[in-house]
This record gives C-alpha cells, structure tokens and sequence, in this order.
C-alpha cells in the first residue's frame, strides 16, 4: 500500500479545504470498500480526509414530510430509524439486505453511493479494466460475466453497481445534496451516475473535490407499502445478483401509483420507468405485472453467462409486485 | 524501534479495553495489526484481512465493527473493546460462557469474533432494530422475537469454516435468553447436559 497522510475534518469547509490541497486526497468514509481497494492497490491515494466526525450524521424530516439523510449517517443508523421503516421500509429492508452487522456499522450513506463495483477484473490490478485503466479493455465481456449487466452497458464496461440501499433510494426519487469549493449542488440520483458509454471510469456527476453531504427523500405516501426483495447466492451476506425495490398503490384493483428500481443489472440502480408506465392505471394483476416487466426487460442485452438475468427479474419483478398488490388487497 | 513522526505517521492513543495506550503507527496500520503486533491483544484474529470473514469483528464505541478495515490512526479517540476485555475479571461474559457449554466452536480461530459480534447482536435486537429476516420492518411491528432464523441473518458477518454454526446459533440464542423453537431447544439442552 501506498505510505498516505491521514486529516480528520470537523466541518464541511475544512474538509473540502483539507481534499484541495492534495489532488490524490480521498475522503475516508466508513473505509469499508476504499481501506479494501488501497489494500489491493486499486486505490493509491496521497492522503486522507477523515469525514466521520463531520456534523452529518442526523436523520431529519423534512418540512413537507420527507426525510433528510445525512452522508455520514451509518448504514446501521438508517436502517433502524424509526421514520425510515414507517414511511420507506423497502428502504430499510434494502440497507438490512446489505453486507453484514459489522459492516453496516461502518458504512456510511455518502459512501455507499460512491462505493465501486466489485467485478472481479475491476479489483484484480493485473487484469485489464477499462473502469480502473481507461482504454485497457473489458475482459469480463468474454470472460466471468455471470453477474454483470443486462441493462444500460456498452461494449467498454458491462459491471454493475453493488448497492442495494441505492436501489431502493432510486425508486423513491432521492436526491443526492453535495457541497464543492464552489457552492453546494444536488442531483437526483437517477442522473446521478453517468451513462457508461466510452468512459466507464467517470461514474457520477459530482464534480471534482466535491463532498456528499446527504440524502434527500421527497414525501411518498406510496412508499409506506413498498418492499425489497434481493436474490444472492447464499441466503445473507453476499451482493445481490438481482433486487427489486416496488412500491405500489392499487385501489379498485387499478394500479394508483407505482415506484420500482432495479439492482445488480446494471451499472447504476435502475429506475425501470418503462414498466412504471406500463403499469399506471392498469388493473393490478399478474398479467399486467408481467408486461410491465417485459417492456421493461426488452432493452435487455445479455451477455453468453448472464442471460439468467433477464428471466430472474421478470419473475422477481411480478413476484414482488403480486406480493405488494395482495398486500393493498388485505 | 517507533518509527519518527512524519506526514505518513502519526503518534496516536488507542484506548483499549479502558486502557489508554500510546503508540506511534504508520497510517497504513489497520487496527488490527495495531492490536495483535502493536498491543498483543491476539485475541482478535486475522482471517481474510479484507472485511468478508468477521474473525476480526471487535466492539468500537460499543458496536461491532471489523478491525482489518479500519487504519488504527482512525481509531484514535474511540472506546475499543476485544475479546479480552469482554469477561469481568475471572467472571466469563454471558456469551462466552454460553459457547463454552454449548461447544459454539470446534477450531476455535473465528470464536473471538463471533462472541464479540453476538454480545453486539444481543444489544442491537434489544434496542428493536430489525434485521433482513423481519417480516415486517415498520416500527409499529414491534420488535422481532430472536428465532433461529433471525440470530442466523444477523450473526451472517461471522463466517466459521468448521461449520460449527447449530451451536453457534445456540449459544447466541442461550445468552440473549431468547425463546428458541422447541426442536433447537431440545438439542440445546441435550448439548447442556453432555
């Protein structure tokens, strides 16, 4: 590992102070992906700006009924607030579905949206990677693709996003707040991560020495009804190879309103707005939830190994719905 | 020797089991190589040093956490809690005393790690938090009785390659006093009685 200097920061200003003035800084969150890469030599930063101790930690509503999630806010600290599970419980079931105990401890909301995929070319330093060497080739594309994506890739970087906490904030409209040396900024994080195109190594729009400072989740009532259902290949702590955040209003048996994002199919969560259209306004039921999962799954391009994929999120997609239409039923 | 203080070292305390100690660490110094080469608290193992195993799980600020991805200089100003420091004197911790009657282990390497994560695991279902094997998350739900299933998903950080998991689960379940199914307890008490 690369010898590295360490600064904890108190403030927003000091800490974006302390990134400026070393342009290989990270900011260290929870430490629990990039104290893993520095070990792997992915990472190879200068130094260190320690944010834990920045005032960000809180979990507040906002004044016209949503939530406000601070970036340094644990995972841990997220999943067991009391509104989070009332209003946005996909949102807590998605966070529990993550990781493990120790882990979720540690993590923080800022880093889990910035954490980086975990393909195994990607945190391999041998291999090629055009995420980790721009230009260098994507050997997962004929090599070990098995959990890779099926949606939104392109022929330079075919990795999915991990996070399954990000999944359900994309279903619910998050919008991501940050702070840079030039004044604040936010995104909605379905914008937030950039296409993948030719430049798989430009992930997001912050810009650079920019600082998350939060979350925010706009009110809605739709989401009080939501669920996260996650399929991984052993029952608790490994990464989904697919995840379904829904939320679902049905009254007379129509669909009033729905929110549903996808997980590991892609190389940011994906907001399949193609199915939500599909499926507002139509009567609830498994046809209508198949359909909307088919128009959704159409722009799918599988890969020789992943092609499991496509079949596994149209079953997962109709399952989690029914499942959320019985529920409205009762 | 410590090596002199630089921009890529620090002289820092660590406060241990309510002990202070100072030390002067290279950044790159995770806590757990603070602890086991530094301190020689070698209770705290290194299984896979990249946060998958759970060997290394220590309490800091009273929750657990894995000690091979933090870097001890991070550490600095936080209440850290190892296996040594779990029993009162010669009075063992609930915990270990339930895996010793249990037999909650066979090689024993992941042991400090799973009684460090399940003192925590009975802290945390007892201040209500759910887990991803609670039906019903909303707090209006109430919190979750300890079942097998729940003190699995929740103990899931902790690998044990020996596979000695039912008496692990056992041992958690015994400790937090929590109602386990009857088959699970039947078995329990038969291991109790052995």
């Amino acid at each position: 590992m690369r010898e590295f200097g360490y600064h904890r920061a108190y403030d927003v200003a000091g800490a974006l102070a302390l990134l400026g003035a070393d342009p290989d800084a990270r900011f260290l969150g929870g430490g629990t992906n990039l104290v893993d890469l520095m070990k792997t030599g992915v990472e190879r930063p200068a130094s260190l700006v320690d944010v834990r101790e920045l005032p960000l930690d809180g979990i507040e509503p906002t004044a016209d009924g949503g939530l406000r999630i601070g970036a340094t806010v644990t995972n841990s600290d997220l999943a067991a607030h009391p509104e989070v599970r009332r209003r946005y419980p996909a949102l807590t079931q998605a966070v529990l579905a993550g990781a493990s105990g120790q882990l979720r401890n540690m993590a923080t909301v800022g880093g889990n949206l910035l954490q980086r995929t975990r393909c195994a070319y990607f945190t391999d330093v041998t291999q090629a990677c055009n995420k980790r060497v721009p230009g260098s080739g994507c050997p997962a594309i004929e090599g070990e693709h098995h959990n890779h994506a099926v949606l939104g890739a392109s022929e330079h970087c075919v990795a999915v996003h991990p996070s399954d906490m990000g999944v359900a904030l994309t279903a619910f409209d998050a919008t991501v707040t940050y702070e840079t040396p030039d004044g604040p900024g936010r995104s909605p994080l379905t914008d937030f991560y950039l296409p993948v195109a030719d430049t798989p190594h430009q992930e997001t729009v912050l810009p650079p020495g920019a600082l998350i400072t939060g979350v925010t989740l706009p009110p809605a009532p739709v989401a009080a009804r939501s669920r996260y259902r996650k399929v991984r290949e052993r029952a608790s702590y490994a990464f989904a190879i697919g995840s379904v955040a829904a939320a679902l209003d049905v009254r007379d048996g129509v669909v009033q309103d729905v929110r549903l994002a996808l997980g590991a199919v892609a190389s940011r969560p994906w907001r399949a707005r193609t199915a939500e259209r599909a499926l507002a306004g139509a009567p609830a039921g498994a046809e209508t939830f198949a359909a909307a999962a088919d128009a959704e799954l159409a722009a799918a391009r599988p890969l020789p190994h992943n092609g499991y994929k496509v079949t596994l999120m149209r079953n997962l997609i109709v399952a989690v719905l029914t499942e959320l239409a019985e529920e409205a039923a009762r | 020797m410590d090596p002199v203080p630089s921009p890529t070292h620090s002289g820092i305390t660590l406060n241990v089991n309510g002990e202070k100690h100072a030390l002067s660490v290279d950044h790159r110094t995770t806590l757990l190589d603070a602890l086991r080469e530094r301190l020689d608290l070698t209770g705290t193992k290194k299984g896979c040093d990249q946060g998958q195993c759970g060997a290394c799980t220590v309490l800091v600020d009273g929750r657990r956490t894995v000690a091979c991805l933090q870097f001890a200089v991070a550490a600095e100003g936080r209440e850290i809690t190892t296996i040594e420091g779990v029993a009162e004197g010669e009075r063992l911790h609930p915990v270990q005393q339930a895996f010793l009657d249990l037999d909650g282990y066979q090689c024993g390497y992941c042991t400090p790690g799973q009684i460090c994560s399940a003192i925590a695991v009975i802290e945390e279902h007892a201040a209500g938090w759910p887990s991803a094997a609670t039906d019903d998350v909303r707090p209006e739900a109430g919190p979750p009785p300890l079942t097998p299933d729940e003190i699995r998903e929740r103990m899931s950080g902790n690998l044990c390659r020996c596979g000695a998991y039912v008496a692990i689960t056992q041992a958690v379940a015994r400790a937090a006093g929590a109602r386990t199914a009857p088959a699970a307890q039947t078995t329990a008490d038969r291991g109790a009685a052995a």
